[in-house]
């Protein structure tokens, strides 16, 4: 199967192979992303992140059911967290999402984090181009936001919404939470349980602390995505996110440091492995570790070694 | 090593519970393999189209409400129709064994019934999976 060329007439099996052959690096897998790179840039990227159990998925499919309405076709990539231990991961989002299954306007898309943690902002960072190569409107990435990994996985996005709920407990721990600072809307979904109104001033307190002068505040809405409400009404939001963006020319900046970061990542990534791969064949980082362990060499003359030898 | 073994545990007809299923889900990802779940309910579209768009390797079929000769080759045949040749279809629930022979002649590879050691779908799924 020629997957770029199968992909770009609209095969899902071949969208599915494509994604497949990024997650897990075949040697087909550059090949195909250059095939389908100039067919990028057109989709629309929603970040959905979140601690655990806020509604990210609900919320996600209620959206997605919104966008369709108006007749765009969309993309979810859903993020699940791999066991640090066996390697294994539960990717459980898609039950949320049962009626999209069938619908021939929707590709769900279920990755683990497989422990890597810029491995992985990369792989959705394809994930995503795959899909906009395809002809996807709306991308979505739904990922669990509790630390870093999480906060590089949204940064793909041009509009991310950060989902709380109220009651858990500990509002201030998630304001606290490096998520907070990268919203551009904010959702208190379960906004019918107790708490929401306190929660929704917690928010809106942490943004009035903020020094730096923003010419986008970004908005509290309420939902309670079980129930599909405040849906279109955070729709709604979402699209003047990004109207405010492309008036203001934001929009072409973030994109533009975008790909400057992956640019600077895939270099890094390339290069490392090029120089890894130089020295462990022949066994002599094996020493070098030995060596430096037992301090008879420090690591940073190693590392210059390193590089003399094998950029000679 | 990047590559990861992805199963999709279904759940197609009406059972009514899921415990099984989820039983298998746990052990398979304490196995190393990444495990999409999409609950009760399933329609053998649904099942064939999530199949599809995860790029399974292995479909696990649970069925513990009799309908498992119509369900399970009605699955087998679709996902030979839609150009998934190499995926690997499993099955286990309430199953009798007079019904695996069968089973096994439309194209389930092995049936895991109910006291099958889980350590035994895993070795299974490892020496068979393409």
């Amino acid at each position: 199967m020629d997957i770029a060329k199968e992909l770009l007439a609209g095969s899902r099996l071949a969208l599915a192979r494509a994604i497949t052959a990024v997650e897990n690096e075949y040697d087909n897998a550059v090949a195909i992303m250059q095939e389908l790179y100039p067919h990028t840039g057109r989709a629309h990227v929603i970040g959905i992140t979140g601690p655990p159990g806020a509604g990210k998925s609900t919320l996600t499919d209620k959206l997605a059911k919104e966008y369709r309405r108006q007749g765009k076709t969309v993309g979810i990539i859903a993020v699940d967290p791999t066991s640090p231990f066996s390697g294994g991961a539960i990717l459980g989002d898609r039950i949320r999402m049962n009626d999209l299954t069938l619908d021939e306007g929707v590709f769900i898309r279920s990755m683990g984090t497989r422990g890597s943690l810029g491995g992985l902002s990369r792989k959705t960072a394809e994930t995503v181009k795959i899909m906009d190569a395809s002809g996807k409107d709306v991308i979505f990435i739904e990922t669990v936001g509790v630390g870093q990994s999480e906060v590089d996985i949204v940064k793909a996005a041009d509009t991310t919404i950060v989902v709380l709920v109220p009651g858990l407990g500990d509002d201030i721990q998630a304001i606290k939470a490096g998520i907070l600072e990268i919203g551009d809307v904010f959702a208190i979904n379960k906004a019918d349980r107790e708490g929401a109104d306190k929660l929704n001033t917690e928010i809106a307190m942490m943004l009035d602390l903020n020094p730096i002068k923003v010419d986008w505040r970004p908005p509290i809405k309420r939902t309670v995505a079980s129930q599909s409400e405040g849906i279109s009404e955070l729709m709604q939001t979402i699209e003047e996110h990004i109207a405010f963006l492309e008036q203001s020319g934001e929009l072409t900046n973030r994109r533009t440091k975008r790909t400057r970061n992956e640019l600077i990542a895939m270099v890094d990534e390339q290069i490392g492995r090029y120089i890894m791969q130089k020295i462990t064949v022949t066994g002599e980082f094996d020493r070098m570790v030995e060596s430096v362990h037992n301090r008879d060499k420090d690591p940073y003359s190693v590392v210059n070694s390193i590089l003399s030898t094998v950029l000679r | 090593m990047e590559k990861r073994i992805r199963i999709l545990v279904a759940k197609p007809g009406l059972d009514g519970h899921d415990r099984g299923a989820k039983v298998v889900a746990r052990a398979l990802r304490d196995a190393g393999f990444e495990v999409i779940y999409t609950g009760l309910r399933q329609t053998p579209e649904q099942i064939i189209e999530a199949s599809l768009s995860e790029d399974v390797n292995v479909v696990a079929l649970s069925l513990l409400s009799g309908a498992h000769n119509t369900l399970f080759p009605k699955i087998v045949a679709m996902l030979k129709e839609k150009g998934m040749n190499d995926v690997l279809v499993i099955g286990g629930g309430v199953i009798p064994d007079a019904d695996i022979p069968f089973l096994k002649e439309s194209g389930v590879s092995e049936v895991f019934t109910p006291g099958t050691p889980t350590a035994s779908i895993i070795e299974f799924i490892k020496a068979n999976v393409k």
